[in-house]
């Protein structure tokens, strides 16, 4: 099957599925996201019977790669929406409470039907091997999550949300034009593999290549939620309905990473350059590893908490984009940086939806989000608690979770790379990561449930089942990580994403 | 087979979360674990040639050569045995718990499955992880289940293990990529070989110093290494009785046993370049953290101290570099094991049936606590290191081992070199143990008998075979150490080759 077909499919799901629901209003609204999960489900099987070996030369093929990354990726985005679908259904009860709806429940579709272009948009970015296709997409996704940040617009912290990442989306997406017409002045070329070698063959205009290079990193700063690009995640993730900001966090980071790694690889092809651009990602992701550890420490909202959570774990991530370029005496790298981002995004993609997940059950029993929710969750809800339990390890990096061998994975890339200064911060980081994700952990086991709230926490079954399928996965992918490593390594044509240096 | 060892455990911790009779189904584990322990160190009578029996791995990412590899020689065998013993006697002797019966056995278990994991581990990823295991049902314990400040010293003693285990992994991780190219490898039994064969310099001289020093700051940080000791007082103060046993009496050893696996046999250079510095930290656990001990006023907490100050001679006997001075530090091990998870349970006792362990509230207690008396004098006097005990033996080695490092100079009389001043520094600690010790039993057991207590009686007959089976531990070791130092020896034997290879 051609690859192309997948992006199809999926924006047709989009709109057929609006559609119906525009003309079929008596249907139950839940049967929607029910029929998105199996599309995309289909989607997602049909990703393993891609044909990628068989393809010729087509003239898609000059902006749209079918590498194993992308592959990865698309099959990551498809995973995300999934989790996020069978979530938001959870999550119904709250959107009713803010959207008006005039007909009972009017609206509520189209909170499942939007994630399906987002996800398209996702996809369409794991393949993005053009600059304006680059864009395009993006945009695709950042523009339906500015409706899905404000959805529940009766409630004055969505619409917040909702402005904030408005302006700051708008600027991040005016400095990525300005560094795309960069580029594109330099070099006549918009196709990452024609402006490398064009790139390389500039005479004296480095300073001019740094520039646009990092007019793109600001944009590509803001997907990933990187220090000093940051300002807008607390409040965002805060104000945003809790599937959404799950989406945001898992999504929007993964894609922001695979084009982050392939744009590297092309101004990474001017030798001159390769000290300078170290620098900056070892300055970057020291900032980003410092603020978001040490943010998070005060916290006592939960989704603020995962917030800054995600700026740390982009700092993680980014450690292994800076040991990409090893320092003086280093030796050979342990995994391809591609591989390690792969594996810890699949990690953080695992963790981060349960616990979003979790914290939606509890939600719905008394509103808000901080972590004083989690009080005596033990007692409320033994399987629930020790579900969180296992995310909140997982994400600071406890040995047998997937997010330990994330780290593991990071740090002897750090090690391998000789940037001792990253691996340092990166220790102290850990140890403050233990305190905050154990706060959540303490209010889970240690405290008392809340006057009022000593009720048995009831789960429905689809909900509970995808729970546990997902802890269950961290433990195991925490003993034996290598099917994770072969769903990159294996998934299609070698990629070439900074896997030669 | 070796895998059951750890697989006993986690059933055992599975039965009891899920609420199947959780006491009995930990008991139950933890006493065929014994029986496991005992039948595997029974196959070693029988010569064998190779060093590691009952091997078994699979791999996990064979990419980077990293597999769960597991065996034994002599020394795991002695940490799996002693793990047993204390697993179960920290269960049998645990008072129950107020609430949640299941989740607190299920976390002892879960303790007691990460060491035997670690310490069967051949490969260095598991060995690391598996000691991870003790994390979050060490929060759990302590938190939930704890004595007075138990949320302090919750956070304190798992932010200081998290930190402590980066560090090692970071140490770890120099070590796996400083390896030549196309050797890199988890594999202890293929880094033993390969060090054989490069004559002590498999990792370049160059960056032995930085591995070191870093495993030894992320074990020392596990082992309570002066100065990075100050969570084990209030962890073990604070920890219910069985989780205190479990880690000051096994958990606390795998640094030690850590770097007598990896770092002492794969960095012998870098051992060398650091052993003055170890010197200087030690000194400073024996003398330092030995007068803080004396100043306790509360039995718990002084326990804990003695058992940081403890750790000094085991570095001592680490840092002679010989095979006398490494079996002793290995021996110690087991009976330092052995010694302080009874003084534990005697403590643990005491703080449930009367409430406090401040030592000005007790006395007399021998006159309605005979046995109780007789366990407790057993364990102390086996900590002081009196002869016929096992601690007795192994600290005897340690002294000769560490006072034989360095040739004796027989010209002047106080032309000691460094290593000999650390042996007469911690002689002075034999002192300092005895004072606490000795005024601690005086002050608990004899003197006038409080009125409050006149009613108390002597420790539940349940109560007493498993600190009848510690002491016997510590005096079959004390009278024949013969039997665990055959046993011991191949495990410290490549320390003592590659010096020779050097020289």
């Amino acid at each position: 099957m051609n690859p192309i077909y997948l992006e199809a499919a999926v924006v047709v799901l989009g709109l057929v599925l609006l559609m119906a629901e525009a003309f079929a209003p008596k249907v139950e609204k839940k049967t929607f996201a029910w029929l998105a999960v199996a599309g995309l489900l289909l989607v997602l099987a049909a990703t393993f019977f891609v044909d990628t070996a068989g393809l010729g030369k087509a003239a898609w093929q000059r902006f749209y790669a079918v590498d194993a990354a992308a592959m990865f990726f698309k099959r990551f985005a498809l995973l995300t929406t999934v989790l996020v679908l069978i979530m938001s259904v959870e999550y119904v009860p709250v959107l009713q409470r803010y959207i008006s709806g005039t007909p009972q429940g009017g609206g509520v579709a189209e909170f499942f039907c939007l994630p399906i272009f987002t996800c398209a948009g996702l996809m369409w970015m794991a393949s993005a091997i053009d600059l304006t296709m680059v864009f395009v997409s993006l945009e695709l996704v950042t523009i339906s999550f500015y409706i899905l940040v404000t959805f529940t617009r009766r409630r004055g912290d969505s619409l917040e949300a909702g402005v904030k990442y408005l302006i700051l989306g708008a600027l991040s997406t005016g400095f990525l034009v300005y560094g795309i017409t960069w580029t594109y002045g330099l070099t006549g070329q918009t196709a990452l593999a024609k402006i490398g070698p064009a790139l390389a063959a500039l005479k004296d205009q480095d300073t001019a290549i740094f520039f646009a290079f990092l007019l793109i990193m600001v944009a590509l700063g803001f997907k990933i939620a990187a220090v000093p690009f940051q300002l807008w995640v607390p409040d965002v993730y805060q104000g945003a309905p809790t599937p959404i900001t799950a989406f945001l966090s898992v999504g929007s980071k993964a894609a922001g990473f695979i084009v982050m790694l392939r744009i590297l690889d092309v101004f990474l092809s001017v030798p001159a350059l390769v000290g300078r651009i170290g620098q900056v990602l070892v300055l970057c992701a020291a900032a980003t590893l410092i603020y978001g550890n040490l943010a998070a420490l005060p916290q006592t909202n939960f989704k603020r908490l995962l917030a800054y959570s995600s700026i740390a774990h982009a700092g993680y991530l980014l450690i292994t984009v800076a040991s990409v370029l090893p320092q003086a005496g280093g030796s050979a790298p342990v995994l391809p940086a591609g591989e390690t981002i792969a594996f810890y995004l699949a990690g953080y993609l695992l963790m981060t939806l349960l616990s979003f997940t979790v914290m939606v059950v509890v939600a719905n029993y008394a509103p808000g989000d901080d972590i004083a929710h989690f009080n005596g969750l033990h007692q409320r809800s033994p399987f629930l608690a020790a579900a969180l339990l296992i995310a909140m390890a997982s994400l600071a990096g406890v040995p047998f979770t997937v997010g330990f061998f994330g780290k593991f994975y990071v740090f002897a890339g750090a090690v391998a790379a000789r940037s001792w200064l990253l691996a340092a911060i990166g220790v102290v980081s850990v140890g403050a990561g233990f305190y905050y994700y154990f706060k959540v952990i303490r209010a889970m086991y240690f405290q008392p449930p809340a006057p009022g709230q000593e009720t048995p926490v009831l789960l429905a079954q689809p909900t509970k089942l995808v729970i546990g399928a997902l802890a269950a996965l961290i433990l195991l992918l925490g003993v034996f990580p290598q099917p994770a490593l072969d769903l990159y390594s294996k998934g299609g044509r070698p990629a070439p994403v900074a896997q030669t240096r | 087979m070796l895998y059951l060892l750890v697989l006993i455990p986690i059933a055992g911790a599975l039965a009891s979360m899920l609420g199947v009779k959780p006491r009995q189904s930990a008991l139950l584990a933890s006493l065929a674990m014994l029986a496991l322990s005992a039948f595997l160190i029974a196959g070693f009578a029988a010569p064998a040639p190779e060093k590691f029996r009952y091997l078994a791995s699979f791999d996990v990412v064979a990419a980077i050569d990293l597999k769960m590899l597991v065996g034994l020689d002599g020394l795991g065998a002695m940490m799996v045995l002693l793990t047993s013993i204390v697993t179960v006697c920290a269960i049998q002797l645990s008072p129950q718990p107020k609430h949640s019966e299941g989740a607190y056995f299920g976390s002892l278990m879960l303790i007691s499955a990460g060491c035997q994991g670690a310490f069967i581990s051949l490969d260095l990823f598991f060995l690391y992880a598996f000691h991870e295991l003790a994390l979050i049902p060490t929060f759990l314990l302590i938190g939930i289940w704890g004595h007075g400040d138990r949320i302090q010293a919750a956070w304190k003693i798992t932010i200081y293990l998290a930190l402590g285990s980066f560090v090692l992994l970071l140490g770890l991780l120099g070590l796996y990529v400083s390896l030549p190219a196309g050797t890199r490898t988890f594999d202890l039994t293929k880094l033993y070989a390969l060090q054989q064969g490069a004559g002590g310099a498999l990792i370049p001289v160059g960056e032995q110093g930085w591995i070191f020093l870093t495993l030894l700051i992320g074990f020392g940080i596990l082992i309570s290494l002066f100065p990075f000791h100050t969570w084990a007082p209030t962890g073990y103060a604070a920890a219910p009785t069985p989780a205190a046993m479990l880690h000051a009496g096994v958990l606390k050893k795998f640094g030690l046993f850590g770097l007598l696996r990896i770092a002492y046999p794969l960095l012998p250079q870098g051992a060398q370049a650091y052993g003055n510095l170890l010197l200087w930290l030690l000194a400073g656990n024996i003398l330092y953290v030995g007068l803080v001990t004396i100043a306790q006023r509360r039995l718990d907490q002084m326990l804990g101290y003695s058992s940081v100050m403890h750790m000094g001679y085991i570095f001592l006997g680490l840092a002679s570099l010989n095979v006398i001075g490494q079996s002793g530090a290995a021996l110690l091990l087991f009976a330092h094991g052995l010694s302080v998870a009874a003084l534990l349970g005697v403590m643990g006792d005491l703080r449930e049936r009367l409430g406090t362990t401040q030592m000005e509230d007790l006395g007399g207690l021998a006159r309605v606590m005979p046995n109780l008396c007789l366990f407790f004098g057993l364990a102390l006097f086996a900590s002081i290191g009196l002869p016929g005990f096992a601690n007795f033996a192994a600290e005897v080695l340690v002294f000769f081992g560490a006072f034989g490092a360095t040739p004796v100079n027989v010209n002047g009389l106080l032309n000691f070199s460094p290593i000999q001043w650390a042996v007469i520094v911690a002689l002075w600690g034999v002192v300092i143990s005895a004072v606490y010790m000795l005024r601690a039993f005086r002050n608990i057991f004899f003197g006038p008998l409080r009125d409050a207590h006149r009613q108390q009686v002597d420790l539940a007959p349940a109560h007493r075979w498993p600190f009848a089976l510690l002491a016997a531990g510590l005096l079959v070791v004390g009278f024949y150490p013969k039997a665990l130092l055959e046993l011991i020896k191949p495990g410290v034997q490549p320390v003592a080759t590659t010096k020779v290879a050097q020289n």
